[in-house]
């Protein structure tokens, strides 16, 4: 059945009421019956939650084969949990046909790839897949198809009971003994923890593992000691050079420069650059770049920013601690500046994914952002979006708050060059859609603007302000100038991906990739 | 032309393409890696056998190690390795004849 | 093939922007960050062992690439290397709209060049004389024949002076104000501007030192330069800044060409603006100043 953007979503795939993707807001007013865990009281007062390993915390929590293990990703490519935790399930316990929910799966977490070739994992959802395992997901290995929603979407569909936890496993730079979390004061420090909150709350069991065990209670706690149920202390949850690193600093590229400027002066000419506004970027070359020449358009307008949101590092820490933006409310930090600000920088303020990007809650903060700057891998002449695929098909990336932030801003700015090497970024058609085009609003290119034809205001603005733009399908043709029309890629039939919009419904599939002959 | 000895042009940097020639003697043997072979290999594959026929080579190893270049580097990559091959590449190139 | 239009002997050249000729990655587009021309560079920038592989880039380069209204220039080798003669034929082959003679110290190299270029034009066909010619002086001999050097033939558009060699010869260093290079400078813009042609200043090399790179830019705007050489483009948009003329520098232009404008159909030479008396010696000035105006963006629905 074919959807909004297109794509042909086997029927096979829409039972229990699961719909194609019908368009933005589409769920807007519906209800939803939330799902609550199946969880053990701890009546009898004890003095600690302490467990001598992940094995006898798994056994503690009646771990066995069939079940749903969640993780967060706050550790990035540095975390060693996942791995940690899967080993001692499969290795240990000899449990098989295992699901991961993560927040996000990367290089970290390669050896995962080989439990899904042993057939021991047999599930997989999450926002990001990278390295082995987007690689033997790709080649059909997975048993079934994985499942990929954004950080928004993933804690609508915990909520709501798509996704059922049996444990969620809590990677902790610091913890007490009762299961009280922060993501600051220990050694891998990681400072929000707000991918996990919505996994603590909704999960059967929740199992902490830390490697920095603090006096009770450690507080203000990310995750709570009420909702845990056993904590194991490791000799090192990941590689903290992995986990932050030391600044993000602002590129020097021309070209990433270039752009950033040009999505700067976008944004100043559109009526929501006001005092007060709101405003989200990536931490990619151009996205973090446009802080800089922002911060010169807010200068010279003598107006500040109200608050920011999502990813945080060094640059937007510094606009907060000039006071040119209000209120920093932080989801996941990127970088040491970061960590080291959350819940110490006045107005630098921890959320959980759900209150960041959840659209099925009733006041998820990225339906009040003004605009959000975001990269892609590839966008197509429908502004359809792809941060999922690589050009040849295989997962490699992560949707992440790419979805969420794109239909709740008012001015949805895509930052791309228009070829990378060989790849036309600006194409006909996307591998796979993770974004869809009703939700963007205007692209920027080191070879021109483009405006989406459903947004003439804008286009207005951009004329008003002398800024020239083309439409997207010139810029596509000039990418093809370049570097030729690509072949298209072929596929099998076997679904091994399915993406989901942030309300839920299927916004596409990946298939199995066909080997190149 | 004719190879004499083993040569090699390019490099292994994004958006660039190394190009080894080699004397052989049952035709063109093409070994082709290239970083978007799903999408460009059958364009990569045409563009440096075109080259090499525009070159006059018909008997040769020819190992391409594509990152990404675009066609007007693969060309200039193949036809540098080509003329180095032959001792042949510092001067009086026939620039928009064979080399075109 | 990209045709492209018969070169300008004089054009506006505020920025002249670097790039190795042997990386595929740079030349491709390097016209997206606006300079208003490219310097594709077989020279310096290309290893010894590489200089044969540049021209195979370089000559794809120039024919595929649609470099739209950039200008592309090309350094060549130095007349003291074995490569200068293939790196002509393959500027003219391919349809550079100009060569830059790297270390030139006499108009005899000049015309040396001259000649090659000329034999290329005959060898592939193009238009004889389409090819344009500038030197670079590095060295204090090509300081003192500067004149000779920027008189030297109907082809030459301009002079640069590269910094780099010039203050090895001279045993000096840069330095903040631009002492070591005052009186060179000076002497090749006498130079270029009795001789009619352009003159551009060094590229400056520490991007780090933005403050001294912002001081150079403005005394080679002070001094009378017509642009400057660029290693990044990160160093175009303040060298458009300050080349640009100011508001009044530009109302002051209009006028006087719309004045002279109606009073030369009138018969009249000599004539008044605001005042000020105007006469044919103004003419070129001010409609210098109303091109950049346009380059610039700050003019686009004037009376001219």
């Amino acid at each position: 059945m074919k959807n909004a953007v297109g794509r042909d979503i086997p029927e096979s795939l829409l039972t229990g009421g699961r719909e194609v993707y019908q368009g933005k807001n589409y769920m807007d007013g519906r209800y939803i019956q939330k799902a609550a865990p199946y969880t053990r009281r701890c009546e009898t007062p004890r003095e600690s939650k302490l467990t001598e390993s992940i094995a006898k915390a798994l056994k503690d929590c009646g771990a066995k084969s069939g079940m749903t293990f969640s993780f967060h990703h706050h550790l990035r490519d540095g975390d060693y949990v996942v791995n940690m935790v899967m080993k001692s399930a499969i290795e240990e316990l000899g449990l098989t046909d295992l699901t991961i929910a993560a927040t996000s799966l990367g290089a970290a977490h390669d050896p995962v790839a080989g439990y899904i070739e042993q057939g021991r994992v047999i599930g997989i959802q999450t926002s990001g897949i990278r390295g082995r395992i987007g690689e033997v997901v790709s080649a059909g290995r997975l048993k079934t198809p994985a499942v990929i929603r954004s950080h928004g979407g993933r804690p609508r569909a915990i909520e709501g009971g798509e996704v059922h936890i049996d444990i969620a496993f809590i990677a902790a730079p610091t913890s007490d003994c009762m299961g009280n979390c922060r993501g600051i004061g220990g050694k891998s420090n990681c400072g929000s923890l707000g991918y996990a909150m919505t996994d603590a709350k909704y999960a059967d069991h929740v199992v902490v593992i830390t490697d920095c065990l603090v006096d009770f209670p450690n507080m203000p706690a990310s995750v709570e000691a009420i909702d845990v149920d056993s904590v194991v202390v490791v000799g090192s949850i990941g590689d903290s050079r992995k986990i932050a690193s030391a600044a993000a600093r602002i590129s020097q590229n021309p070209r990433d420069l270039m752009m950033a400027e040009n999505v700067a002066k976008v944004i100043a000419s559109t009526p929501y650059f006001k005092d007060g506004f709101s405003f989200q970027t990536g931490v990619g070359g151009p996205s973090l770049a446009a802080n800089l020449f922002l911060e010169k358009y807010m200068d010279e307008r003598n107006i500040k920013m109200g608050w920011a949101i999502g990813g945080i590092c060094g640059p937007m820490v510094e606009l907060l601690k000039k006071g040119k933006v209000g209120k920093v409310i932080d989801v996941q930090d990127f970088d040491l500046d970061g960590v080291n600000s959350i819940n110490q920088t006045p107005g630098h303020f921890e959320m959980s994914a759900s209150q960041y990007a959840n659209p099925a809650n009733k006041g998820a903060f990225v339906n009040k952002l003004d605009y959000v700057v975001l990269a892609a891998l590839e966008i197509d002449t429908g502004f359809n979006v792809n941060v999922l695929t690589g050009s040849d098909g295989v997962l490699r990336g992560a949707p992440g708050g790419h979805p969420d932030t794109a239909a709740g801003s008012k001015c949805c700015i895509i930052v791309t060059p228009l070829i990378r090497g060989r790849m036309a970024t600006v194409c006909e058609h996307v591998v796979t859609v993770t974004t869809p085009g009703d939700c963007v609003d205007v692209l920027v290119t080191d070879y021109g603007i483009a405006v989406n034809p459903t947004r003439p205001d804008l286009a207005a603005c951009l004329d008003a302000a002398k800024i020239p733009h083309v439409t997207i399908e010139e810029l596509k043709e000039k990418a093809y100038s370049l570097v030729g029309r690509p072949d298209d890629l072929e596929w099998e039939d076997q679904v091994v991906a399915v993406l989901e919009a942030r309300d839920g419904t299927i916004l596409d599939v990946v298939r199995k990739i066909k080997p190149y002959t | 032309m004719e190879i004499l000895k083993p040569a090699v042009a390019g490099t292994l940097e994004s958006s660039d393409a190394q190009v080894t020639v080699e004397p052989g003697s049952q035709g063109i043997e093409l070994a082709l890696t290239s970083s978007v072979m799903n999408q460009y290999g059958r364009q990569i594959k045409a563009t440096v056998l075109e080259t090499l026929k525009r070159l006059d080579v018909s008997n040769a190893k020819v190992t391409v190690i594509d990152k990404g270049a675009l066609d007007c580097t693969l060309k200039a990559r193949v036809e540098c390795a080509v003329f180095r091959s032959c001792g042949a590449s510092g001067g009086n190139i026939p620039w928009g004849g064979a080399v075109r | 093939m990209i045709p492209r239009p018969r070169p300008e002997r004089f054009r506006l050249r505020r920025t002249m922007m670097f790039m190795n000729a042997q990386k595929p990655g740079l030349i491709k587009d390097a016209y997206i960050y606006g300079c208003d021309s490219i310097m594709l560079d077989l020279e310096d920038a290309v290893a010894e062992n590489q200089k044969d592989a540049a021209r195979f880039s370089l000559y794809h380069a120039l024919k595929t690439i649609d470099y739209g209204d950039t200008e592309v220039i090309v350094r060549i080798n130095g007349l003291d290397t074995p490569h200068w003669q293939e790196d002509i034929r393959v500027c003219v082959a391919g349809g550079a709209d100009g060569i830059r003679i790297a270390k030139c110290e006499s108009a005899q190299d000049v015309l040396t060049v001259e000649q090659a270029v000329e034999t290329a034009e005959e060898e592939f066909a193009v238009e004889k004389g389409r090819t344009l010619l500038m030197a670079a002086l590095e060295s204090p001999k090509g300081i003192l024949n500067a004149y000779e050097i920027c008189s030297a033939s109907e082809r030459m558009f301009g002079v640069a002076i590269s910094g780099g060699d010039f203050r090895k010869c001279m045993q000096t260093t840069p330095q903040r104000g631009g002492v070591d290079m005052l009186a060179a400078r000076g002497q090749m813009l006498l130079a270029a501007r009795a001789a009619g042609i352009q003159c551009f200043d060094t590229v400056f090399t520490d991007l780090d030192d933005e403050e001294g790179f912002q001081a150079e830019v403005l005394q080679n705007k002070a001094m009378g330069f017509d642009g400057k050489s660029l290693i990044n483009p990160r160093q175009i948009r303040f060298v458009h800044q300050v080349f640009a003329p100011t508001e009044k520098e530009i109302i002051q232009a209009e006028k006087i060409l719309l004045a002279y404008r109606e009073q030369s159909a009138a018969g009249v030479g000599v004539f008044t603006v605001d005042g000020k008396m105007i006469d044919i010696a103004f003419i070129p000035g001010a409609k210098r100043t109303i091109q950049l105006a346009k380059a610039c963006g700050m003019y686009e629905e004037g009376a001219l």
